[in-house]
């Protein structure tokens, strides 16, 4: 039993006061990991939102960009001088600092970021209903289009009946950092988030992340998570349980966009500029290869995953081009010291999915459930310290 | 919308009410008559059986009952509503609940969670309830998890926390009607639950149905195969042939129906 209870509670509480030491630690060393961490932090909330999706729900949405876009353009039409036609100010730390009124909508941050997850909840239920009827494969081709749709629609909204919506493919720049008013001059940094010192972001996606994990694992062990995986199931006896199958998924793609859509707001204030192009389809299936290689359905294993991949992806890849130089160098092979790896990357990563894949079908850390449908007769009953099976 | 009432909330001849009333059920799959103008009635508290030879129109009857089809023509009342019309679900929160042929379980949730599952209709915790955790929903989820163990006690399985799938074949019978009865049924229908099993198995199934009606009040609609067990908890049996009704009774008299016979064991037809 005390395992049990270390697991439940001593772990945990020990990887937060280390998520919340991090910047000193990064400081101290001068890792200069700030901006990968952040980034990455941004992934483990998108992963997370599609976990609902995919992992609780069980229905493949191929397209979880579109919520990652649509957040991040709230942000960019609520918090920039975008709409330059109005001039508009709600509690917005940007304008304190530049005196006179600003042209376009400038809302405070944290207000954006609760309009986001709604918006994108409302986008998830209107995106979710047409798929509803589908299942599988089909459901997936589906989720696919729409992640292809949305790009699109931003790419080209730049006049819609002679109105500039999404500004095309110059995308939405200078968009507000986040601050908090009333603070203490001490604390300038948080009084406007800037660009050198990245402590106020990092804290803020923390916070949120944490949030994230807490209600998924709410979620999880709620009646609507139950139905979550009933309908996952079987959506035949679930229904003939009394459970709706309809509102019961809609829920999942709801939620599942709430975080997608905060994640894509948040990133849209840290980043300053977005464009169309930073929302592609493969956005998605990172995002995807995350919930999958992480282990579908397990939080932790989820955020592992995210770690994992956008840390290969986002960090680790860039610097293999200086590693293999360095090498070329120390032995004078000019064809290590000259190779152009970043060509290359998308190969490298390729491979270490695969491998992935390999060494652990069922993810990093498994989810006991989706382990027992993968290895149909092993030791499910043993996992959950049940009975022997006769 | 005036009460489509009909006769359910009338007493009959013995001054029954009768839980489930079809009348002229018919359904069509493209040119073939699968059931052909069936009227059913299931008195409260009755045990009732829909037996026929195969292919004789019992499953799709059944599945009409629970919403998986919707007849062509004909109507379903339960308990003094028309829910012919309706969706799986809003039958089953109206109070029908069902076990399926092949058992489908939620394989990879436990006995208990199958359970609880099986309760959602009857628990109240809102999403936002969930998240924060409020005393309303926590007391509602453990006196939940108290019912589903009761419940589990009921039709004899206990303390089993490996997945559903990994349970013995007459056990997972067994939990598919404690989750059935999770929704706090009024009338439940049973798909042939002694399929596969063993005489013993089938004979403590079938003392377990007869203890749905005694202890907890239901009416039982069943399929079943396995005569001695209709013949035995029936009290009345309906039979169908070719989705025509053919005879109904009481197990006596339908035993002896010549045409029951015919229907089963077939006659040398002349001309």
């Amino acid at each position: 039993m005390r395992g049990v209870a270390l697991k439940r509670f001593a772990l945990p509480a020990v990887l937060i006061t280390l998520a919340f030491l991090f910047p000193l630690l990064d400081d101290g060393l001068g890792l200069g990991l700030m901006f990968p961490i952040i980034v990455i932090a941004v992934y483990v909330m998108l992963a997370l939102g599609l976990n609902i999706v995919i992992g609780f729900a069980g229905l493949l949405d191929l397209g979880f960009v579109a919520f990652y876009a649509l957040g991040a353009y709230v942000m960019g039409w609520l918090a920039s001088s975008h709409f330059n036609q109005v001039s508009f100010s709600f509690l917005s730390t940007a304008q304190s600092l530049s005196g006179g009124a600003r042209p376009g909508i400038h809302i405070s941050f944290w207000i954006v970021l609760l309009v986001a997850g709604a918006f994108t909840a409302l986008c998830g239920v209107l995106i979710g209903a047409p798929t509803l009827r589908l299942r599988g494969d089909y459901l997936a081709i589906v989720t696919l289009g729409f992640g292809e749709i949305i790009p699109r629609f931003f790419q080209n909204g730049d006049n819609l009946g002679g109105f500039n919506l999404t500004n095309g493919t110059v995308g939405i720049k200078s968009i507000d950092s986040p601050g908090i008013p009333f603070l203490p001059e001490s604390l300038s940094s948080w009084q406007r988030f800037g660009t050198l010192d990245l402590n106020p972001w990092y804290y803020t996606i923390l916070v949120l992340v944490l949030i994230t994990i807490f209600v998924n694992i709410r979620l999880r062990d709620s009646r609507l998570g139950r139905a979550w995986v009933s309908v996952r199931e079987d959506e035949t006896a679930a229904a003939a349980m009394g459970i709706n199958p309809v509102t019961t998924k809609l829920w999942a793609y709801a939620l599942g966009a709430v975080f997608g859509g905060i994640a894509g707001a948040f990133y849209g204030a840290f980043i300053k500029s977005i464009f169309p192009t930073s929302f592609s389809f493969n956005i998605s299936i990172l995002i995807l290869c995350m919930v999958i290689l992480g282990g579908m359905g397990n939080i932790y294993g989820v955020i592992l995953g995210a770690i994992a991949l956008q840390g290969i992806n986002f960090y680790l890849l860039p610097q293999i081009n200086g590693w293999v130089h360095a090498i070329g160098d120390a032995l004078g092979s000019p064809l290590l010291s000259g190779a152009d790896i970043p060509k290359y990357n998308f190969f490298i990563f390729g491979i270490i999915l695969v491998l992935m894949m390999l060494l652990r079908p069922e993810g990093i850390i498994p989810n006991r459930q989706r382990q027992e449908e993968l290895h149909d007769d092993s030791t499910g009953g043993d996992a959950l310290g049940g009975t022997a099976r006769a | 919308m005036p009460e489509p009432n009909g006769g359910a909330r009338a007493a009959n001849g013995a001054g029954v009410t009768n839980i489930l009333e079809a009348r002229g059920i018919t359904k069509t799959f493209g040119g073939l008559v699968a059931v052909n103008s069936v009227d059913f009635d299931i008195p409260e508290r009755a045990i009732v059986s829909l037996i026929g030879p195969n292919g004789a129109g019992k499953t799709t009857f059944f599945n009409m009952v629970s919403g998986l089809y919707i007849p062509t023509s004909g109507r379903f009342v339960l308990t003094g509503r028309d829910i012919t019309r309706m969706k799986p679900h809003e039958r089953a929160q109206m109070g029908l609940g069902r076990t399926f042929q092949n058992i489908r379980l939620f394989g990879t949730m436990s006995a208990v969670d199958n359970v609880l599952a099986g309760m959602h209709v009857r628990l109240k915790g809102s999403i936002l309830g969930s998240i924060l955790g409020t005393p309303g929903v926590s007391r509602e989820e453990k006196e939940a998890r108290e019912r589903a163990h009761a419940l589990l006690g009921f039709v004899g399985l206990r303390g089993r926390q490996t997945f559903a799938k990994n349970l013995p074949y007459g056990d997972q019978r067994r939990l598919e009607i404690a989750r059935a009865l999770a929704s706090d049924p009024k009338l439940l229908l049973l798909d042939e639950p002694t399929a596969g099993m063993n005489p013993q198995e089938t004979a403590r199934l079938t003392e377990l149905i007869g203890r749905l009606r005694e202890e907890r009040g239901l009416s039982v609609l069943l399929i079943e195969h396995e005569m001695r067990v209709v013949m035995s908890i029936s009290d009345r049996v309906t039979v169908l042939d070719h989705g025509e009704k053919i005879s109904e009774g009481t197990p006596t008299e339908v035993r002896q129906d010549e045409r029951v016979i015919e229907a089963y064991l077939g006659t040398a037809r002349t001309g």
